[in-house]
Order: structure tokens, then C-alpha cells, then sequence
């Protein structure tokens, strides 16, 4: 067998898809990896295209992600963007140490591999730290709540609308459903009679706005931390292979490459999720 | 060996799980890595940057969307190498994504059309 496998590969044909040849000089295993990102990524497109199909629906109460994700570890008020713009960057990061340890596996230099994928590790734990924290306070809303309608319309308090902070409102003013301030007491008192009252979301409830607005969230952002959580553990399989000296004896470090890939990809989803949860 | 001219950048093993090896180690590489990674860092930081400034909506929309598919570009090209593969390869793989742009009008425009439908009754 050993014999004849070398014998096609001494001659191969001439044209390039007729065999003996690695038509776009790749691996397949490297080959198959492009193409599992790419059904992956048709995936967390056509997510990231339904929430936009919703949020144009329901353009008008739609939540601001500017008032939605506000809070920073450690430091009081508000401060929207920061702590996201924090994760984006420990992720970048780790894709650099993951690009870093396939350069190293090209040069051969197993030491220099196993440093970058422990790094890499490393940040992955801390995106995903990052984001339970995230989630967290999400799922915990703010302390002054909503005021939720039986027919789902949303009353938020004041305080939580930044976008009116420059106006003053009053201490226990709400917002309706359409920005609206509300200032009469007396109207205020019968919201909140018929009302019920609601902190942060969950799948049936949300504070903010629109309940499809947490249902998104919760699912992409999940389905991506779930890719992170895969990615790492790959990252650590990976990484034991490297300390027992599995590529080193193999003789190169293509596997480094193809985790990269995935890794790579994961970082890529994040750039989307944050411009289209975050920014637009 | 004249077909040794063919593979270019790597070779083949006798594995028949690794049948073929990318060699192509630069030394330059590692400079291209951190400058992908500071036009990275710098778009992030002006996107959090003018997300608060004085400018339309529409425009920052739009300007956030452009960006978001250079740092895309960027990532594909060089962290995942994608700049240095066949033209053919980068191909497969790119292209698809033309359907994506066509996912991308129907839906939203069904959404828009949802919209103005509550409104009208």
C-alpha cells in the first residue's frame, strides 16, 4: 500500500483535478474545516438576520443596547459599551496568541506552541467569564424595574431611560411604550395599579423592551459562548497533545492550524455579534 | 524532479491523515500578525469612540456595518490565512456568502413590511 501511494504521488497527472495533486494546496482535513465554518457561519448568519427581520417589526420599541448593557466591574454608573468593547478585545487578544502558536508550530518550535495555546486557553475562560457576568446582570435588570401592561406594554422607569437623562425627569416618571415621559402622578399611580412589575429579562419577560430582544440575546449570544466553551476545550485537547509531544514526533503542527481556524472563526462571529447587538 | 515545481508550499507525507503539509514559515509573519492585531484594536476603539459622538444615526449605522466587514476581512485574510490560500480556495469559500447578502434583503424587507402592516390596521 505504502509502495503504491508513493507511486501516484512520484507521478502525478497533469491537469490539476485528475489525482496525485492537492488541487488548492491544502490538506483536506484543513479543506473540511473551511468548509464546516462556512455552514457554521450560514448559521449564525441567518440568526443575526432574523433578529434584524424582528428589530425592524418592532422598530419603534426595540430596546437600546446603550441602555440595556450599562455596567462596568468595579466602577458605578453608567457606562455604556465599555465592559463589551473589554470582551472584544480579550478575544482579539486570544486570537493573537492562537495565530502566534500556529507561527510557532511552523517553525517547529514546541515550547513556543505550548506557551501561546496555554495564553490562548487563558483568554478563553476569561471571555467566558466575561460573558456569565454579562448575562447576569441582563438576567438581574435594573432596581428600579419596568411596569409591564397585560397586553405586554412596557412602562420603564425613568431612571433607566439615559437617552432622557438630560431632560431631568422626575424621580418616579415612566416612559411609555412610544419614549413618551409620563410625570402625572395620577397616571403614573394607575399604570402601576394595573401594571405588574419586572426586573430584567428572561425568555418571556423584558425589562428593556421587546421580550424577542432577551430571546435573541440569550440565543445567540449563548450559541456563541457554547463555541467559545467548545473552542477551549479543543484549545486544551490540543494543548495536552502539545505538552506529550504528539506534533513534535508527528513532525508538523497542521493540527495547530485547523483548531486556529475555529478559533479564528469564533472571533469573527463576536465582531458581528458586537456590531449588530451593540453598536448599530 | 520537475513537479516539484507544483507544490509550492508544502509537501506531501506518507500519512494518509496529513497527506499534505503547508510549509510556509516567514519570518515576517509575526509582524504581520501584531499589525493585523493593532488595525483590530484601533477599529474597535474608534467604533466605541463615535458611537457617542454628535453624528446622524444613519450615518453611524452605516459607517459601524462597513467596519464591522473590514475587521471581518482582516480576520479571514490574515488570521485564518485565507489571503495566502489558492484564488480558486479563497473563492469556494467566499462566494456562498453571496446568498447570505440576498438572505439579508428579503428578511428585512419582510420585517419592514411587518411593521408598516400593524401600523395600517
Amino acid at each position: 500500500m505504502a509502495a503504491e501511494a508513493t507511486l501516484t504521488q512520484e507521478t502525478p497527472s497533469k491537469t490539476l483535478w485528475s489525482g496525485g495533486k492537492s488541487p488548492f494546496n491544502v490538506s483536506w482535513g484543513k479543506m473540511m474545516m473551511w468548509f464546516f465554518l462556512v455552514s457554521d457561519a450560514f448559521t449564525f448568519s441567518s440568526l443575526i438576520i432574523a433578529y434584524g427581520a424582528m428589530r425592524h417589526r418592532f422598530a419603534e420599541i426595540w430596546p437600546k443596547a446603550n441602555d440595556v448593557f450599562t455596567h462596568f466591574p468595579f466602577i458605578e454608573g453608567h457606562l455604556p459599551l465599555a465592559y463589551v468593547g473589554l470582551m472584544t478585545f480579550i478575544l482579539i487578544m486570544s486570537s493573537v496568541t492562537m495565530v502566534l502558536a500556529v507561527d510557532a508550530g511552523h517553525r517547529r518550535d514546541n515550547k513556543s506552541v505550548a506557551v501561546w495555546m496555554f495564553l490562548t486557553i487563558i483568554g478563553g475562560f476569561m471571555f467566558l467569564g466575561s460573558q456569565a457576568w454579562e448575562w447576569y446582570h441582563f438576567i438581574h435588570g435594573t432596581e428600579a424595574g419596568a411596569y409591564i401592561m397585560q397586553d405586554g406594554a412596557i412602562y420603564r422607569d425613568a431612571a433607566n431611560a439615559y437617552e432622557l437623562h438630560a431632560s431631568n425627569p422626575p424621580a418616579g416618571a415612566l416612559v411609555s411604550p412610544s419614549n413618551e415621559l409620563i410625570t402625572d402622578k395620577a397616571a403614573i399611580e394607575g399604570i402601576k395599579a394595573k401594571a405588574e412589575h419586572i426586573h430584567g429579562a428572561n425568555l418571556v419577560h423584558n425589562e428593556y423592551g421587546h421580550p424577542l430582544f432577551a430571546d435573541f440575546f440569550f440565543f445567540i449570544t449563548g450559541f456563541h459562548g457554547f463555541h467559545v466553551f467548545s473552542g477551549v476545550m479543543i484549545n486544551i485537547i490540543i494543548f495536552l497533545n502539545v505538552l506529550a509531544g504528539v506534533y513534535a514526533r508527528r513532525g508538523h503542527y497542521e493540527h495547530i492550524e485547523k483548531t486556529g481556524l475555529y478559533w479564528h472563526f469564533v472571533d469573527l462571529v463576536w465582531v458581528f455579534v458586537f456590531t449588530f447587538f451593540y453598536l448599530v | 524532479m520537475a513537479h516539484q515545481h507544483d507544490k509550492p508550499h508544502g509537501y506531501y507525507t506518507g500519512d494518509i491523515h496529513n497527506q499534505f503539509v503547508e510549509e510556509h514559515y516567514d519570518p515576517k509573519n509575526r509582524a504581520v500578525i501584531w499589525r493585523t492585531f493593532w488595525i483590530l484594536l484601533f477599529i474597535t476603539i474608534f467604533e466605541v469612540a463615535i458611537a457617542f459622538a454628535p453624528i446622524a444615526k444613519d450615518i453611524l449605522m452605516v459607517t459601524f456595518i462597513v467596519l464591522t466587514i473590514v475587521k471581518a476581512y482582516f480576520i479571514v485574510a490574515f488570521f485564518m490565512h485565507l489571503k495566502h490560500e489558492k484564488l480558486s480556495f479563497a473563492y469556494t469559500i467566499v462566494l456562498p456568502f453571496v446568498l447570505i447578502v440576498y438572505l439579508i434583503g428579503m428578511a428585512l424587507a419582510e420585517g419592514s413590511f411587518l411593521n408598516l402592516w400593524d401600523h395600517l390596521f
